[in-house]
């Protein structure tokens, strides 16, 4: 085992512990926490199933953005659209045998183009920040930081196309991880810089702003059914206030 | 009183106006006194340790409330909600954009409660709570009318609302509370209502009323205060009982509940619909005097509980009632818990009891102003939109002449009125006159394209604050109207009985 291969290899079990037992935890957390009040906001649904279709509406058009700002919503909506394509592309470095549909040419080419996309999203975002002056005014070091590693990231990943390693190892690589069965990971620069952003991206994942992606999930405002005359709502921490008048 | 300000221009095409920093820092509503802290359960004067407390507190409510822990947590930074607010539109001020607001929050909470803000403050934005940041807290926290309408833009569902409110119960328990929400609550834990109204002054100007109306219409309308056995409790706030225009809103729901036989009274004891303890973040506050509204309805024998025009109100009563105070199993299990004044009269008008005659409001075109807790904390008729649907039938049911404002200040996307959340209070004028920038351009287009001359309300706090404002944007304030005082001017009244 070459030493690039055992640094990245721990440099992974350690990042892919922090974001899976850190957003765990997260999760964990905000599950626990009551909510203690009906708080949801207009078009409230009246049931179940309407909160589903509410959350599904939510997380696949980003609704709620599209009514509050168009140009947000196309960056963000093309980034994160993109960001999906290019995560299926790269489920063919983690699963042995490939999965069928993910071997499909289509998954493989909107795959590759997504990376285009992204960077397309990713600037609009980043310029919004610098040229909105109210956008601007909320902007902290860590807001453009992200922006900035993510761009790195996709830029990368775009770049291996020039820069081409062995991608069988890569993928033996990474299979190795999942089944404990190590493999020499090719030590080009490109791939290394590709991974240590990636590496640097699950960490600080459930430390972030990131966290928006489950907590769309726990806001009460979106998920809650709107039955507040019907069913009472009582947390845990207010029953000490129950009476029995 | 307030320094001089001047009052926004009305624009005929608004656009996003540029940042004017610390515009508003300067607003800053009189602080509670020791003795209306005390008689809430808070310190008089800012606790020495107060810093220390204040974190514990956040610590505490961060363990209570999911929305708090989440819309920390959350927030992208994205701008979407930046230019949502009225008071950002009225003030240019960058903290009233919803995410400054919640960012002077956010910040602290990075510092004290996750690790890269314990180790790169500087990175990600956080900050220590010192004296300064207090003093932001205590302004810009009182620069929000909890009106939500950033939340429904938010594409997370942050709720600047629940910020707000957690940031008000910190202050109040170190010592830092504001005179007008908690001097209310302390007269409504001791006297029964927001204005202090005692029973024999309250049965005073109830015998008044009911004289009004025997001579204005030669029917005699009974307004009955805590008469035992009744169908209803009218649960109403306080400004109904005599202030312009709500009174004649007040006159309307005695109409309708005479014409319809239904037998109702008013109680003493839970004289005061609005709850302030919302408006504090306090859920303790909030349930003391939901309390009050169970012990009146249980002492008073009654069927059913009704609420009047009151928007926050009726968003506690609605969307709170049943879990603070529940359960309602001793009223009518026909009846939703609680009912809205609207419910009853549309009910009423669905059953073909109450009858109109819609030319007594011809001297008015109207339009319909959504107050925000009714539009974006409460529904009403059990079906989605119905707090949006059934105050518009009702009032074109009873009037000729209606339109609606521009689409993007209507319904769920309505502007608050500038004066809500607990900000309508003297000392603030300039936030409220300012605030109220949005709703008076989409008020001023209609009536220069429609001829639109009254806007109806169902909010006690909506009706003060235009009737306050309207001045300032060269409106007579008699151009704000109850929506039951629409009702009262068409229904028809039997008059056999007299």
């Amino acid at each position: 085992m070459s030493f690039v291969t055992i640094l990245y290899a721990a440099l992974f079990y350690f990042a892919a512990t922090i974001l899976f037992v850190g957003l765990a935890y997260r999760v964990y957390e905000y599950a626990k926490i009551p909510a203690p009040l009906k708080i949801p906001t207009p078009p409230a649904p009246m049931t179940q199933r309407g909160v589903a279709i509410r959350i599904f509406r939510e997380v696949v058009f980003f609704e709620s953005l599209f009514s509050a700002t168009k140009w947000t919503w196309l960056f963000s909506w093309i980034f994160h659209l993109a960001l999906l394509l290019a995560a299926l592309r790269h489920l063919k470095y983690f699963t042995d045998p490939v999965w069928f549909w993910v071997s499909s040419e289509l998954v493989q080419v909107a795959g590759h183009y997504a990376a285009y996309l992204m960077l397309a999203g990713l600037l609009g975002l980043f310029a919004r920040r610098v040229f909105v002056d109210r956008v601007r005014y909320i902007s902290s070091p860590s807001d453009y930081l992200i922006l900035v590693l993510i761009i790195a990231i996709a830029g990368s990943g775009l770049m291996m196309k020039w820069f081409p390693s062995d991608i069988l190892a890569i993928k033996l690589f990474f299979v190795g991880l999942l089944t404990f069965n190590f493999s020499e990971l090719p030590s080009d620069a490109v791939l290394l810089i590709h991974l240590s952003l990636v590496i640097a991206l699950m960490i600080i994942f459930p430390y972030s702003k990131l966290l928006h992606a489950p907590g769309l999930f726990f806001s009460p405002t979106r998920n809650q059914v709107d039955n507040a005359r019907s069913k009472r709502h009582v947390a845990d921490w207010a029953k000490r206030m129950e009476s029995t008048k | 009183m307030a320094s001089k300000f001047e009052t926004p221009e009305v624009r005929k095409f608004p656009v996003i106006p540029k940042l004017e920093n610390s515009a508003t820092s300067h607003l800053s509503p009189f602080k509670s006194k020791q003795e209306f802290q005390s008689s809430l359960g808070y310190p008089g004067e800012l606790v020495e340790n107060w810093q220390e407390k204040a974190i514990d507190k956040m610590g505490d409510l961060l363990g209570k409330y999911r929305s708090l822990r989440v819309y920390l947590d959350s927030c992208i930074q994205c701008g979407a909600c930046t230019d949502k607010c009225h008071y950002y539109q009225g003030t240019k001020d960058p903290n009233n954009m919803p995410v400054g607001r919640q960012n002077l929050m956010r910040g602290v909470y990075r510092r004290y409660f996750t690790l890269p803000g314990k180790y790169f403050p500087k990175l990600v934005g956080a900050t220590d709570l010192t004296k300064e940041v207090l003093d932001d807290w205590y302004s810009y926290y009182h620069q929000c009318s909890q009106c939500r309408r950033c939340a429904v833009f938010c594409p997370i569902g942050i709720d600047t609302a629940e910020i707000s409110m957690a940031a008000r119960e910190v202050m109040d328990s170190i010592g830092v509370g504001q005179k007008y929400c908690n001097e209310i609550i302390g007269k409504v834990h001791k006297i029964g209502n927001n204005l202090g109204l005692p029973e024999p002054a309250l049965a005073d100007t109830l015998e008044g009323l009911e004289e009004d109306v025997l001579d204005d219409t030669e029917v005699d309308v009974k307004f009955p205060l805590d008469v035992k056995d009744s169908e209803v409790l009218l649960v109403t706030p306080s400004a109904d009982f005599f202030a312009e225009p709500h009174v004649d809103g007040l006159i309307g729901y005695a109409k309708v509940f005479h014409q319809a036989g239904i037998s109702w009274t008013l109680s003493s004891h839970a004289s005061e619909a609005a709850n302030f303890g919302m408006f504090i973040g306090s859920y303790d506050n909030m349930k003391k005097l939901a309390m009050r509204i169970r012990e009146a309805a249980l002492e008073l024998n009654v069927k059913r509980i009704v609420f009047g025009e009151c928007g926050h109100a009726w968003r506690v009563a609605y969307s709170f009632l049943n879990t603070l105070a529940g359960p309602f199993d001793f009223l009518d299990p026909r009846y939703p818990v609680p009912q809205h004044i609207c419910e009853i009269t549309n009910g009423l008008i669905d059953q073909n009891v109450l009858h109109f005659d819609k030319s007594a409001n011809d001297d008015m075109t109207l339009t319909y102003h959504d107050s925000c807790n009714v539009a974006r904390a409460s529904s009403m008729g059990g079906i989605m939109g119905g707090q949006f649907t059934i105050p518009r039938k009702i009032i074109q049911t009873v009037a000729n002449n209606f339109y609606d404002m521009d689409d993007e200040t209507i319904r769920e996307k309505t502007y608050c009125c500038g004066g809500g959340g607990g900000l309508l209070t003297d000392d603030l004028m300039e936030l409220r006159v300012k605030g109220a920038l949005p709703r008076m351009e989409a008020l001023k287009h209609l009536i220069e394209e429609k001829g639109v001359t009254h806007m109806a309300a169902i909010c006690a706090i909506c009706k003060s604050q235009f009737s306050k404002v309207f001045q300032y944007y060269d409106l007579e304030l008699d151009q704000i109207v109850s929506l039951h005082q629409l009702v009262s001017n068409a229904l028809i009244m039997n008059k056999k009985e007299v």
